[in-house]
């Protein structure tokens, strides 16, 4: 058998290679976007969550400084075993040491599971429930860009205090829906509102109208939208059919992405109050990252779940370098709380211990057609929620690494 | 007030949800029809049926906003150009299939149904694109039904899509065409030695089915976004309705179609989280019951 020394030959050969950043498993930093590629969240994540990735990569230089950086991307179909399986497989076998983005509450849950046992890195980008800096929080996880309690609170606080205070939830029936619900139903009765009634439709669905019905006959002010991508884009499509609002009830979308506006049209969407951390035309340097990355995304242009990926990233690529290690996912993450965030389109800004990051969020409305003035230009800013304000205190979380 | 599983309803709102079941049973009738149509002359179980249907929505689309062409035309057009790409299709791949076990009919129309709606989601997003209520429909206004104000459209999808489903019907059943298409349906050689053109005749019943599924389209574009995904969401619920009504009847379909829309926004009142799969309990208690299907006959 003459393969066996010449094996022997090229492992020695490997390690001497390695030897150079024994830290670095595998010699690389390997990437691991998983998302939706091919349903209902794949404009406002999918792909572009992958490019956002490559971009933070590119501009970080880090291959300049001799670090070799790898990507591998899948489709989780919104399928929390179907997420895990593939975290799992590409932790134990593919050498992935961290994943990123991963819309959709369920998956993001379970992923988050994995990658705890696993002691990799998961930043969040995507998915939206606040447990993931509540009752799950976890060593390994930074929930990067929003989640339901700034949606709540955010979109919520600012309608109550107009005058919205009587309120319908149409919720998408699981975890994402549910906590939204929850949030946003504190924040209503805090402030004094009431809540009228609810209607749970399974995920993907396609007719509202029956929904959309029995929030009308329960004489609600206000609509709430506990859904997102495909659900709340028919959700306010067929509202607008059937006249719903204008007759004395309002829609409150309470996380609607950039994509879901663009699908809609201004002409259906015009009037609607949500909130969101990012917005490409917010200032110089969003603007530049927006035209890198729409002439490289067939001009979609980055929703805050892209610039959520690249900021994470980023942040990421800093910590490993000066660890010079990515072995370890509790202590890269460790050392991304301990130091400041930087990046063109968040700002300046920290993770908190319970793995929340902090940066301002934003009250937004859709524009008027006739307001609107170049492709894309759809939000005008109403109020900005400053960062301290903007997440859910980390005393009420409930987060164990909080203490 | 009415009360079932503990939640209460006025008579009124029971109408109202009654009858947006109805308008969502128009679409599912108007697409196992074309199911029916392409099973019971093709013995084809047509999986490429819901990407046929969201080529429709996006023919219309493309029609308005490359070349300025509006939903009337769309109506009509719409189906004629997706039906020509079901031509091919069947020229190309499913007459090779006939003789063949149902299965790998099934397998190359699911196959090619994927390739169709991996295309678009390429070309056109996942977000799906709108499509505006035609204003000549709009101008009537709400129809007011005593018990709820129904958008015009709406009505109309109603009142078309029956009108299409018996058109259908009769000319199955009732004209010497549909009696031609029948019988090369029963004995093929049979009917081609008294000279009329059978693997024709059928390469254009398959074109017209897949018409009808692009004609569903058309009519669900202002109503539902266009998307890539709209065809793969409902056509697993329109299989059931055509396993329900017996696979292969025309008429069986149709009623189906519509019992099942009722059967479904009734559900979404009632107990709302099990609104998409009511109908696939349904086809389960059905095809323990009656495995031939409420209207099929078994052979």
């Amino acid at each position: 058998m003459r393969i066996a020394p010449a094996l022997a030959l090229a492992a020695a050969l490997g390690v001497t290679a390695g030897g150079a950043q024994a830290q670095i498993t595998n010699n690389e930093i390997k990437i691991g976007i998983l998302s939706d590629m091919s349903s209902l969240y794949t404009d406002l994540a999918g792909a572009g969550s992958v490019l956002a990735a490559r971009m933070a990569v590119e501009d970080s230089g880090i291959a300049g400084r001799g670090f070799k950086v790898d990507f591998v991307s899948a489709d989780h179909q919104n399928k929390a075993d179907v997420g895990s399986n593939i975290a799992r497989q590409w932790y134990d076998r593919d050498g992935v040491d961290l994943i990123v983005d991963v819309p959709n509450s369920a998956v993001a849950l379970a992923v988050n599971t994995v990658t705890r046992e696993k002691n990799k890195v998961f930043l969040v980008s995507g998915a939206a429930t606040s447990a993931l800096t509540g009752a799950q929080c976890s060593p390994n996880t930074i929930h990067w860009t929003y989640d339901t309690w700034v949606l709540a609170n955010g979109t919520g606080n600012a309608i109550v205090k107009t005058g919205g205070d009587s309120w319908f939830f149409l919720t998408a029936d699981y975890a994402f829906g549910h906590q939204l619900e929850a949030d946003t139903e504190a924040v209503v009765v805090k402030q004094g509102g009431k809540m009228l009634g609810k209607v749970r439709h399974p995920l993907n669905t396609q007719d509202f109208s029956s929904f959309l019905l029995q929030a009308q006959a329960s004489k609600a002010k206000i609509i709430g939208l506990a859904n997102a991508g495909g659900d709340t884009v028919n959700s306010v499509k067929q509202a607008a059919e059937f006249g719903i609002v204008g007759k004395g009830q309002n829609l409150a979308g309470l996380l609607i992405f950039l994509t879901d506006v663009h699908g809609l049209g201004l002409p259906t969407a015009q009037g609607l109050i949500f909130t969101e951390t990012f917005y490409w035309d917010a200032n110089d340097q969003s603007r530049a990252f927006a035209k890198r990355f729409s002439e490289r995304n067939k001009g979609i242009h980055p929703t805050m779940v892209h610039a959520g990926v690249y900021s994470s990233v980023i942040h990421y690529l800093k910590a490993v370098e000066a660890l010079k290690a990515d072995g370890d996912g509790a202590a890269v993450v460790r050392q991304m709380k301990a130091t400041p965030t930087d990046d063109p389109l968040f700002g300046k800004g920290s993770v908190r211990a319970d793995g929340r990051k902090i940066h301002p969020a934003y009250l937004y409305e859709v524009k008027k057609p006739s307001e609107s003035t170049k492709p894309w230009d759809y939000y005008k800013l109403r109020a900005t929620i400053p960062a301290e304000e903007a997440f859910r205190p980390l005393k009420d979380g409930g987060c164990a690494l909080a203490n | 007030m009415i009360e079932i599983f503990g939640h209460s309803i006025s008579p009124i709102q029971l109408y109202g949800q009654i009858a947006l079941g109805l308008v969502n049973g128009a679409f599912y009738a108007l697409l196992s029809l074309g199911l029916a149509v392409i099973f019971g002359m093709l013995n084809i179980v047509n999986f490429t049926h819901g990407a046929q249907y969201m080529m429709g929505a996006f023919v219309a689309w493309l029609l308005l906003n490359k070349l300025g062409i509006g939903y009337w035309w769309a109506l009509v057009l719409a189906p004629v150009i997706v039906g020509a790409t079901g031509v091919a299709i069947e020229r190309l791949f499913l007459k090779h299939l006939y003789k063949l076990d149902h299965l790998y009919g099934l397998l190359l129309t699911f196959g090619v149904g994927l390739i169709i709606e991996g295309l678009f989601r390429n070309e056109f997003g996942a977000s799906g694109l709108p499509y505006r209520i035609p204003a000549e429909i709009q101008a009537f206004g709400p129809v007011d039904l005593g018990f709820m104000r129904l958008p015009p459209y709406r009505v109309w999808v109603v009142v078309f899509s029956v009108a299409v489903c018996l058109a259908t019907w009769f000319i199955i059943e009732r004209t010497r065409l549909g009696a031609y298409l029948r019988a090369a349906t029963e004995n093929p050689t049979l009917v081609q030695a008294f000279g009329i053109n059978v693997p024709r005749m059928i390469t254009l019943t398959y074109g017209f089915g897949v018409g009808l599924a692009a004609l569903g389209g058309v009519l669900a574009a202002p109503i539902y976004q266009v998307s890539p995904q709209m065809g793969s969401s409902i056509i697993i619920v329109v299989f059931a309705v055509v396993v329900i009504g017996g696979m292969g009847s025309i008429l069986g379909s149709i009623l189906t179609g519509f019992a099942l829309g009722v059967i479904e926004g009734l559900t979404k009142v009632f107990y709302p989280e099990a609104s998409n799969t009511v109908i696939f309990v349904i086809m389960a208690i059905v095809l323990l019951i009656k495995p031939a299907g409420l209207f099929g006959r078994t052979t």
